[in-house]
């Protein structure tokens, strides 16, 4: 470990951070917002990019009121679980104290400040991912409500657990680069339950997106954004960061690669949503993974996701009748699940050697003879999804019985942009 | 032959169609449209600017029919589309003096159905 005198802001590694977290809000907005928007009919597309603005807006308060802290900080109210109130406010936090956490470089730190954004943005992005699940039917003020609860009682303990000084499985020695339990799991079976949860949407066609460039736009943006959320989470401008971001794009192609294909033989021609829908499940997988595997582990990782999202979405989802409607359960939580379970069975050690985790020596997965580090990934996982899932409906119950989780009947068939927002997205005559 | 052409509520669509579908209607023609009864449109706001009397969205639905479908076929639109409230939506009925099947030509009855 570095002594403490060595430690010290380094500028091209705050350069770096404070341009991913830019990165990552990008994500949030507009990515997010138009690849989801393009997906739903044209009366509900202000409602469904509103939901991923109002998250950047509802969580950023909360992250800097109190969020971070209990996320974050080492003195704690539940061991292992929670941290507690001392930084709310950012308080006692000074413009130039070096970040207490670091990834791969243990002695040039980023500004505490920069680590808290960056933090932030990932915060802002896991309940708008949710948002895919709750699409053209849930009434606007109990999203709000959904967003802030979860993000206090869900996604904040996660965070500690998995990622703070001293949570539980951090402790253990997971391995979850950017998010794969915290964002991915845990958004995505969070989106199960709201799914079964709100019921189907009425009606009993399936109505085609509204507008596909939206979407494509929207997943490339995404994909663009996702080289900061992945190279942006070592925390530092180093190999590892290149690493990272070549993985990231890797899997992405792998995935796309595959989806398309997929639908080429099965439906008769490649699709752009496939191909898009493909890419954002490679991006996903590799999220855990990218600054622990090689290029050959991430491209594997992207070829799994991109067939096990293909089956789940098209023929899984379908034969069950949940109405996932955008796929944020078939997407996040699946191929977040096989990225977290990958990270164990393909991280190589030769990438990690001589970067700060695990005192330089490198994390090895079972094909590389780290067997515990399998059975660690495994348990952060099944704990993810038992609190993202138990966890998300039991507030959405309690929301429910408070303001009701679903617009009427005849709201929903005038559309939420009209009946949420008294707006419209586009005129017929001007 | 008859032309039958209903405005209706663009949310109730899926009831009309279904309705229609009901008694065997499968061929009709739908567009969107603009416009207004005694409801006088709607007013929306735009970063607190009143917005008044704008047109409202519509259906326009429109279907040849031979006489003997007329009355079936208005009782379905009615039954999907009526909810009691203003703005519910008008049918109209013409005459309708010839119809022609592009594809082979029939003419008449035929050409209807």
């Amino acid at each position: 470990m570095a002594s403490d005198l060595l430690v010290h802001i380094s500028g091209a590694n705050t350069v770096w951070v404070l341009l991913s977290a830019a990165l990552v809000m990008f994500m949030t907005v507009p990515a997010l917002g138009m690849f989801y928007g393009g997906l739903v009919k044209k009366k509900n597309v202000l409602n469904i990019m509103m939901q991923s603005f109002a998250s950047l807006g509802v969580v950023s308060i909360i992250w800097v009121a109190f969020g971070y802290s209990l996320a974050f900080s080492q003195s704690e109210i539940i061991p292992g679980v929670l941290g507690d109130f001392h930084w709310s406010f950012l308080a006692g936090i000074g413009p130039s104290d070096p970040s207490p956490y670091f990834v791969s470089d243990s002695t040039g730190r980023v500004p505490h400040m920069a680590f808290i954004i960056f933090q932030c943005m990932f915060a802002v992005i896991t309940p708008a991912v949710i948002s895919g699940a709750m699409a053209e039917r849930m009434k606007f003020p109990a999203f709000v409500l959904f967003v802030a609860l979860w993000t206090v009682f869900i996604y904040v303990p996660l965070t500690h657990m998995m990622w703070s000084t001293n949570g539980v499985f951090a402790k253990m020695g997971l391995a979850d680069f950017a998010g794969g339990t915290v964002v991915e799991i845990n958004s995505g079976f969070s989106a199960l339950a709201c799914a079964l949860a709100l019921g189907k949407r009425k009606g009993q066609r399936g109505s085609p997106p509204h507008d596909l460039t939206y979407t494509l736009a929207g997943a490339a943006m995404l994909w663009f954004g996702w080289f900061g959320f992945n190279a942006g989470s070592g925390l530092a401008a180093d190999g590892l960061a290149a690493q990272a971001f070549v993985n990231t794009n890797m899997a992405g192609a792998a995935a796309a690669v595959v989806w398309a294909t997929l639908d080429w033989i099965i439906q008769k021609k490649p699709t752009i949503l496939g191909f898009a829908s493909g890419g954002v499940a490679g991006l996903v997988v590799i999220t855990p993974a990218a600054g622990y595997v090689n290029v050959a582990g991430a491209m594997a990782l992207g070829a799994a996701a991109g067939l096990a999202c293909y089956g789940m979405v098209v023929f899984v989802k379908n034969k069950l009748g949940y109405d996932d409607s955008l796929d944020a359960f078939g997407v996040h939580g699946i191929a977040g699940m096989i990225g977290i379970l990958g990270t164990g069975l393909l991280a190589d050690p030769a990438i990690t050697r001589g970067f700060a985790m695990n005192g330089g020596n490198g994390v090895a997965g079972l094909a590389f003879g780290g067997f515990n580090l399998f059975a660690v990934q495994a348990f952060a996982a099944l704990v993810t999804i038992g609190v993202a899932f138990f966890g998300s409906t039991v507030l959405l119950r309690a929301i429910d019985w408070l303001i009701g989780l679903r617009v009427s009947e005849r709201d929903e068939a005038i559309g939420l942009d009209a009946t949420q927002h008294n707006e419209r997205a586009y005129t017929v005559i001007e | 032959m008859k032309m039958i052409v209903a405005i209706i509520q663009p949310f109730r669509l899926d009831e009309v169609k279904q309705a229609l579908y009901d008694i065997d209607v499968r061929l009709m023609t739908v567009s969107e449209v603009l416009g207004h009864g005694r409801q006088k449109g709607v007013t929306e706001f735009y970063r607190g600017v009143k917005e008044t009397g704008n047109l409202l969205r519509k259906i326009r639905i429109e279907i040849g029919v031979n006489d003997e479908f007329l009355e079936p076929c208005i009782e379905a639109i009615e039954k999907g589309a009526r909810t009691g409230e203003l703005g519910d939506g008008k049918i109209f009925v013409y005459e309708m003096s010839e119809c022609v099947r592009i594809r082979t030509g029939e003419r008449g009855r035929e050409a209807i159905g």
